[in-house]
């Protein structure tokens, strides 16, 4: 091939470089957004059980074993969409779930776990977004993975089903599971 | 057919109209956020003008009806009532939220591209520029041959002739 052939093949290969990169540019979601709390301690917290008013929950409950925070609300249609896959979770694979009711109201929210089943280990309840700012939560659902010792060591913006459990969150699940004797 | 077309896009049309005039119930505004210094109020519309609401990404946390939005709202209101400074704030939400609640990212080394990529872009444009307007003048235009004079002077004797 001769030069002047060579160099008009650059404007094709410039096309296909910037064809491919906005190809890419289209699989990204930009409302995934990544949290800065990942391997950070996780935010204190200080709330009521969901069931139980009168009890308070706080940042201790999440020391000693690996836990799934989901992130839910009753008049999250997504959320009901991953309900039976927590519910699997919980049951299959013995993984502690705990339930973060966001921007909610008691009623709605035991009404939902009465109708679907109930995941979680333990509720906390925030209707009004008190910890949830502090959570970094800007919908729902939002899952956090945190460790044995308190820290978060990743977050899912929106719903978990079978595969989402399979590749994104179990093997990390497995990681921090597997770390303590 | 064409009567129930018809009755079908007035319908359509009556429900657009319905829905775009229905005012929404309890739209969110600035309003209940003041300050005893009208400075203060100004700094609180500036700074949330210049964060990005999480949700909506192409609002702003002054300007979005999202409930998120809102509660983000009063928390910038309660930070700056305790005497927090705007950056003291700015610095709150991206511990929370991350850089994305910024419209301007931030100059670190991840963000370089972003700052930097088009004044590269820039600079190797002007370099193409520059060595091409080198190589025009290096290199000058060749004059016709004989034979490419002959032929033109054919050419324009033939257009010449049709205008004639």
């Amino acid at each position: 091939m001769n030069t002047s052939a060579k160099r008009a093949l650059i404007p094709l290969g410039i096309f296909l470089a910037l064809a491919a990169l906005l190809f890419y540019g289209l699989q990204l979601d930009p409302r995934k957004i990544p949290s800065p709390l990942v391997d950070k301690s996780a935010p204190e917290f200080s709330l009521p059980d969901l069931k139980d008013p009168n009890q308070t929950l706080t940042r201790d409950i999440l020391i000693g074993q690996v836990s799934l925070v989901n992130v839910w609300a009753s008049w999250c249609p997504s959320c009901r969409q991953e309900h039976a896959e927590l519910m699997r979770i919980a049951r299959e694979h013995g993984v502690r779930v705990i339930g973060f009711n966001w921007k909610d109201t008691r009623p709605e929210a035991l009404a939902m776990l009465q109708r679907y089943g109930d995941p979680y280990a333990l509720t906390l309840y925030d209707p009004d977004n008190k910890a949830g700012i502090d959570w970094g939560v800007y919908g729902a659902p939002e899952t956090f993975i945190v460790d044995a010792e308190g820290i978060i060591r990743h977050k899912r913006v929106g719903p978990i089903d079978a595969q989402v459990w399979a590749e994104e969150i179990q093997p990390i699940v497995a990681r921090y599971q597997g770390g303590k004797p | 057919m064409i009567r129930t077309q018809t009755q079908s896009l007035v319908a359509a049309l009556t429900l657009a109209g319905a829905l775009l005039t229905a005012a929404p119930a309890h739209a969110f505004t600035l309003e209940e956020f003041t300050f005893e210094d009208p400075a203060r109020t100004q700094e609180f519309r500036d700074l949330t003008g210049e964060l990005r609401c999480l949700v909506c990404q192409n609002e702003s946390l002054a300007g979005s009806q999202a409930g998120v939005a809102q509660d983000l709202r009063k928390e910038v209101y309660r930070l700056m009532q305790e005497g927090k400074s705007r950056q003291e704030v700015i610095d709150f939400l991206v511990e929370r939220y991350g850089d994305f609640v910024l419209y301007e990212p931030p100059l670190k080394p991840s963000t370089l591209v972003l700052w930097f990529g088009p004044f590269l872009f820039v600079g190797f444009g002007a370099y193409l520029l520059a060595r091409t307007l080198q190589r025009k003048k290096a290199e000058p235009e060749q004059d016709l041959s004989e034979a490419e004079r002959a032929r033109l002077q054919q050419l324009l004797a033939k257009t010449g002739d049709q205008h004639d």
